[in-house]
């Protein structure tokens, strides 16, 4: 095991250039553009044998992955903000056509005002394409679950693409220290990409059918049949990963959630400042805990209501706005899954850091002792709290 | 939803809807489609293929001198009288 | 140059399909199929072929056959020709896969252009074939950048006030041939021998190569499903539709029209410009069509013999 200086963008590119990928086809945008760039440097170098693809745009990238994937072989792309909305018509293609590609997506901000910052938007306004969707805290994670990815998207229980998303800039540009494995190790753990069908001319397929009203549903069924499947294959990946790396991966993660009465819910890096600032607040007796969603989509109901149920109030953490919806997208997904207990914890929406603004200790902090207040009293003072705008 | 056919539930169907059989539209007769149908004066054909080479539903059969007419398959479209050039094909309206 | 009788009776486009009678692109899909060499991959995209060809769970195609969406045609096959090397390259695969993308105008002209022309750019080895019947036929005829001067389509329809399309026919020759490609063509179906030779020259074509084949729609041309290749001659005849190629930049007239029929002969044989003729016989119009017909036929002339 090596520790290298890496940012989240390169620690992707990295995983990629370990994981045996046939094909890249991808297009630039910040605050991806460090993966492309760095995975351009491997293929120029000889370091890898991937075919890498300059498409012209970020529909073409997906489009030719899909291509490539259907051939048979291992695909990856990578993209942020824009880009993704760009492609939001293949992304259901993809997962239609039961593609295991894997994307890195740099989580940026989504026009209008133009902002090339970190938030959450953009893969938000795309949570219901189909894909499996992972939100990593820091760049040891974006290598660790881009290795796992591949292996969870081409399990033939699932045959779904897969998302890895990391903060833009906050997660993509910062330099940190990632336990890289050796290339034989990882070899060994993905090995090479057993794909169900392939485009042989010696057995002639078609894909891409037309199907009527009488045939859609159905193949839209076994897409959740396949997203059901996640939680049992991830599970199994992260054990395997574990007995290689030492790391333990699981659906989420947890602080202090034994004897929480406050806890706060979020994704991505957010989660390492809460920790943080949880730890120094337990210190002082507080009772609160963080939890930290790896698995977005599908939604671990279960383990989230489990990690949740006893906790007297708490903050859902979301990066992005769901414009006319009464919460933003992961509160509305948490309340859902907690609906169903006897006695709820009070909840209220942060909706924070749009636009890259930056999230301070202190900020969390201050809605830890909301959290804490309604916890106390039982009652909540805002329904959504808007943290960090300037009135 | 027609009840006549049982169609398969997303169970047994193939991920994706990938079709596996190759050609499997053989399965489905166009030719009740037509309301002319081509009939060809054997004496006439000089087995040009000009009929067989521009019919859209691969519906003219090659024989060894002359060229038959598949009903299964064909729509009537009236390419292939059109463009012999002995006239050696005519439409004549479909029988009920 | 082959003989019909040298041609293989094997129909890799199967009968069945649910395209209209008297459909160009049956016609198109079967000449194509004749002029392989070996195995072939087809991408296709959204449009009639596809739609009318692959109704779940029937498939007319005995190949390996592709569709994703409506202007990525080009972008997909892109994708499977890299990765048929990728995993060559590792083992996987031993033989080589032509790989061949067919769509619409639609899908080529307007939507799918930057798809074509980023995969022109990047060079991957496939061909291309444009089957052009001058509309968005599959959605119910409307206008696309290859419909022609002065036709009837649904969102360019003859009104009391504008008389069919305004807008010339794109050039997307021209356009193809400006990317440096090895090899650009036109054809007709009507001439199957030089179109079953275009194709294979483009598939042997070490790069890209794009054919634009004309495709009569006897619904979309408003015609009698039984003219549908006579059209497509008149077309050629009136040098309404030049046919010719461009290879490594020189232009060829392949087939010369020495004396061309008038192109109000092939315009009075459509619906789809019946405006021009009922209830006023617009000189005006048709003798604007002639005269860019004549003025085209002239540029593309002298593109042959400056190359």
């Amino acid at each position: 095991m090596t520790v290298v200086g890496m940012t989240g963008d390169e620690a992707v590119a990295y995983a990629v250039k370990q994981g045996k990928v046939d094909v890249v086809a991808a297009y630039p945008i910040t605050p991806q553009t460090i993966m492309v760039e760095r995975f351009s440097k491997y293929v120029a170098d000889g370091e890898v044998e991937t075919e890498y693809v300059c498409v012209e745009s970020e529909h073409s990238a997906l489009s030719a992955c899909v291509g490539a994937s259907l051939t048979g072989a291992r695909v990856f792309t990578a993209t942020a903000s824009q880009g993704l909305a760009l492609m939001h018509e293949m992304l259901y293609i993809a997962s239609g056509l039961r593609c295991p590609i894997v994307m890195g997506v740099a989580n940026r901000a989504l026009s209008a005002p133009i902002n090339i910052h970190g938030d959450h938007s953009d893969m938000m306004g795309s949570r219901d394409s189909g894909w499996i969707q992972i939100y990593v805290e820091n760049a040891q994670e974006a290598y660790d679950w881009t290795i796992q990815a591949f292996k969870i998207a081409e399990d033939k229980d699932v045959q779904l693409p897969v998302s890895v998303n990391l903060d833009g800039f906050i997660l993509s540009h910062s330099l940190e220290g990632v336990d890289v494995l050796e290339d034989a190790v990882v070899s060994r753990f993905l090995q090479l990409r057993k794909p169900l069908f392939t485009l042989d001319p010696d057995k002639p397929i078609t894909v891409g059918a037309l199907c009527l009203p009488d045939y859609y549903f159905e193949f839209k069924r076994q897409q959740v049949e396949a997203m059901l499947n996640v939680p049992r294959v991830l599970g199994k990946v992260n054990k395997e990963y574990g007995s290689v790396t030492g790391r333990s991966y699981g659906v989420l993660d947890t602080f202090g959630m034994e004897d929480a009465q406050a806890a706060i819910i979020c994704l991505g890096s957010t989660a390492g400042t809460a920790r943080e600032v949880a730890r120094k607040l337990r210190a002082q007796g507080k009772k609160v805990g963080v939890v930290k969603l790896w698995l977005y989509r599908p939604f671990p109901t279960e383990e989230v209501s489990a990690a949740l149920k006893h906790v007297k109030a708490l903050a859902v953490f979301d990066r992005a706005i769901g414009f006319g919806a009464p919460y933003g997208a992961l509160c509305s997904d948490v309340v859902s899954a907690l609906h169903g207990l006897e006695v709820s914890p009070k909840i209220f929406n942060v909706i924070y850091g749009l636009g890259g603004r930056d999230i301070q200790p202190s900020d969390i902090e201050f809605v830890f002792n909301e959290t804490l207040e309604a916890a106390r009293t039982g009652v909540v003072k805002e329904d959504t709290m808007f943290l960090g705008v300037r009135e | 939803m027609t009840l006549e056919e049982k169609k398969p539930g997303w169970k047994s169907l193939l991920m994706g809807a990938v079709v596996v059989e190759p050609g499997s539209s053989l399965r489905y007769k166009t030719g009740d489609w037509r309301a002319f149908r081509p009939l060809v004066e054997k004496e006439k054909c000089v087995n040009c293929l000009f009929c067989w080479i521009y019919c859209p539903d691969a519906a003219i059969v090659r024989r060894e001198k002359w060229v038959e007419v598949n009903y299964d398959y064909c729509k009537g479209c009236g390419i292939c009288a059109k463009e012999c050039p002995k006239e050696a094909i005519r439409m004549v309206e479909e029988q009920k | 140059m082959v003989t019909l009788k040298e041609l293989s009776t094997e129909e890799l486009f199967a009968s069945g399909h649910r395209l209209c009678a008297g459909c160009g692109e049956g016609i198109i899909n079967r000449m194509t199929l004749k002029a392989l060499r070996g195995p072939t991959v087809i991408v296709a995209a959204t449009g009639c072929n596809e739609v009318a060809s692959t109704i779940y769970p029937y498939t007319s195609w005995r190949l390996p056959w592709v569709h994703v969406a409506f202007e990525n045609a080009a972008a997909v096959a892109s994708g499977i020709e890299t990765a048929y090397k990728a995993m060559a390259k590792r083992g996987a695969w031993s033989k080589h896969v032509d790989v061949i993308a067919m769509a619409g105008d639609g899908g080529t002209y307007d939507i799918g252009i930057q798809a074509l022309s980023g995969a022109m750019e990047r060079g991957h080895d496939f061909l291309y074939i444009c089957v052009d019947n001058e509309a968005y036929m599959n959605t119910g005829i409307q206008r696309s950048g290859a419909t022609p001067r002065g036709a009837d389509t649904t969102t360019s329809p003859a009104g009391n006030v504008i008389l069919g399309k305004p807008e010339w026919k794109k050039d997307l020759i021209g356009i193809c041939a400006a990317h440096g490609i090895e090899y650009v063509a036109t054809a007709s179906p009507a001439y199957w021998n030089d179109f079953i030779t275009k194709v294979r020259k483009g598939i042997e074509v070490n790069g890209p190569a794009v054919i634009d084949v004309l495709s009569p729609c006897p619904l979309g041309w408003r015609h009698d499903s039984s003219l549908s290749v006579q059209l497509v001659r008149l077309a050629v005849e009136t040098r309404y539709f030049p046919v010719y190629e461009v290879e490594k930049g020189k232009y060829k007239l392949n087939i010369n029209v020495v004396k061309p029929k008038p192109v109000e002969e092939f315009l009075k044989a459509q619906g789809r410009f019946a405006h021009l003729f009922k209830p006023t016989y617009r000189k005006d119009v048709i003798d604007e069509i002639q005269q860019n017909v004549d003025d085209n036929w002239n540029r593309i002339q002298k593109l042959t013999t400056q190359s």
